[in-house]
């Protein structure tokens, strides 16, 4: 007697509760739609910057100065996507998505804009456009999906570019970062030493070394999970016309 | 006489099928039969389930009060290579113990050849080597004789994890605290009494609680039965928390931060604090699901707050 019934009361309890599960409310996704809109906006003018200051200049050199503002803005203002994901209407992880939200706003704010003389460097530039071009994409691809109308271009071009740009960024930021090293150990910047009433030290030169070490084992990672993840999402339209 | 067939949970493989089993039979006897036919699975590892997703059997349980037929059915997950609660613990108390002491003694390669071998000139520097020696060599002793695992062992990988923790801690903390440019605490002698006596207190009090703990549970046993405040005045704390030896531990390290006026030993604390009111928080709930007559005026690890 006992055996049946305990199981198909479990079972049926079970399908109440996944009827309970929740996501983003109307709202919710009212704000997200704004807010990638927004954002994709916002990299669309950093874009147009950099070609405008291209043209009128004539040179690759320097570009980083017309844009710097608007980099700053819309780059910093890119750690609300950690709340989104907290709050729990975008459905990734907190720590993944602080992470790579984080390491733009290091690059960005303790790096380019602490040590003015890297920010002449052309290795800035070439972090400035990858991000540029992916930031478009991705939030265009986010926009769209929250509409449910993706067009197949940009789920192609957000699961494609990467290939290029992700390599490009890293090229940049590492390079960058491995410039602003002499200035970091010559000024001692964002360092405290011994002896202090707090007995702590931090040597922002070690530091920064630490960080470029530390992409040899996340950028493969991020880069093989990305390369995973466009076999699955673009991957059944190569079965399709392998059946033709 | 009963019959019972173990499946793999995530393929349902038929994996061992057990014939003529005691109606009487724990979980923990039909694991070591299913460890005779798979010798690589010692009963440690091994997970059974009435259920493929559902939570695992105690080693307790008993065959015939469980819901299945003639023939039961369970499932098995692989929990991975075990080590035992024991070890874990001696190896993550040894390393602070050792590591913490090889600054002290200041070591070659780790401050300026000048200073290898030599003493620190401050004497509050040879009391927190005490105080920290005293400490870590009080867990190493109470793993051994005092506490009473509920678990034997818990995943391999967590050895690495916790020792590179608290081995890195000490490490960083040492470093500091032994270095040739060390500063002493702001308000000097008075500052590093008053710590004095808050960190041996609450190790006097981290104690007690652990005896306490110990004197609820027979030897060998599992039992889990509420605590109360004992004779012992540093047990009445029970009165207004789950888990006073938290509340204790996190007393003795603010009394080393006081002591060393260490930022990194301030940053241990800290972290130290946000791992041990997790766990408080979980215990106190599980006190309060399986005891209907819990106290109501006890919170988790701080009295009244949290």
């Amino acid at each position: 007697m006992s055996a049946p019934a305990m199981g198909t009361r479990k079972t049926a309890h079970t399908d109440s509760s996944n009827k309970k599960k929740k996501g983003p409310g109307t709202l919710a996704i009212a704000y997200l739609v704004i807010y990638n809109v927004v954002m994709t906006a916002g990299w669309l003018v950093i874009a147009v910057g950099l070609v405008r200051a291209y043209l009128a200049r004539g040179s690759y050199h320097g570009l980083y100065y017309s844009i710097e503002k608007p980099l700053k803005f819309f780059q910093t203002g890119a750690l609300l996507e950690i709340l989104h994901c907290a709050v729990g209407i975008v459905p990734s992880s907190v720590v993944l998505t602080g992470f790579q939200v984080m390491s733009r706003v290091f690059l960005t704010w303790a790096v380019t804009h602490s040590v003015r003389e890297v920010q002449s460097e052309d290795s800035v530039l070439l972090f400035v456009v990858a991000w540029t071009v992916t930031e478009i994409i991705r939030y265009s691809f986010y926009t769209f999906s929250l509409l449910n109308h993706l067009p197949y271009l940009i789920k192609w071009a957000r699961y494609t570019f990467f290939v290029v740009l992700y390599p490009m960024g890293v090229a940049g930021e590492l390079l960058t970062i491995y410039a602003a090293l002499p200035y970091v150990q010559k000024t001692g910047l964002y360092s405290i030493t011994l002896p202090n009433n707090y007995n702590f030290s931090f040597d922002y030169h070690t530091f920064l070394i630490l960080v470029m070490i530390s992409y040899i084992p996340l950028f493969p990672q991020l880069y093989f999970h990305m390369i995973r993840q466009r076999k699955k999402v673009l991957g059944h339209v190569e079965e399709y016309s392998k059946v033709e | 006489m009963g019959h019972v067939e173990i499946l793999d949970a995530k393929t349902k493989d038929k994996l061992c099928f057990l014939d003529k089993v005691e109606p009487n039979a724990t979980i923990g006897e039909i694991k070591s039969m299913f460890h005779k036919s798979h010798p690589q699975w010692y009963p440690a590892r091994q997970s059974i389930r009435l259920d493929p997703k559902g939570k695992s059997l105690k080693d307790e349980d008993v065959l015939q009060h469980l819901p299945v037929g003639t023939t039961a059915t369970f499932y098995f997950r692989d929990l991975g290579a075990q080590i035992s609660w024991v070890t874990v613990f001696l190896t993550e108390y040894a390393g602070p113990l050792l590591i913490y002491l090889m600054f002290y003694f200041r070591v070659p390669f780790i401050y300026a050849p000048k200073y290898d071998f030599t003493t620190s000139k401050h004497w509050v520097v040879h009391l927190a080597c005490m105080c920290h020696s005293f400490h870590y060599v009080k867990r190493l002793l109470e793993t051994l004789f005092v506490h009473r695992f509920s678990h034997g062992t818990m995943p391999l990988r967590n050895i690495f994890k916790n020792c590179t923790y608290y081995w890195g801690f000490a490490a960083w903390m040492a470093y500091y605290i032994n270095h040739p440019l060390y500063t002493p605490p702001i308000y000097g002698e008075q500052q590093i009494r008053l710590a004095l006596i808050v960190f041996l207190f609450c190790q006097i009090g981290n104690f007690s609680i652990h005896i306490a703990l110990r004197n609820l549970r027979p030897p060998g046993s599992k039992t889990r039965k509420i605590p109360y405040p004992t004779k012992n005045p540093f047990t009445w704390i029970f009165l207004l928390v789950s888990c006073p030896n938290y509340t204790y531990e996190l007393g003795s390290w603010l009394g080393f931060t006081l002591m060393t006026q260490c930022l990194p030993v301030a940053a241990f604390t800290l972290v130290g604090f946000i791992q041990m009111t997790v766990w408080a928080k979980g215990k106190h709930r599980s006190y309060l699901k399986e005891f209907r007559d819990y106290p109501t005026l006890r919170s988790p690890i701080l009295p009244f707050i949290l």
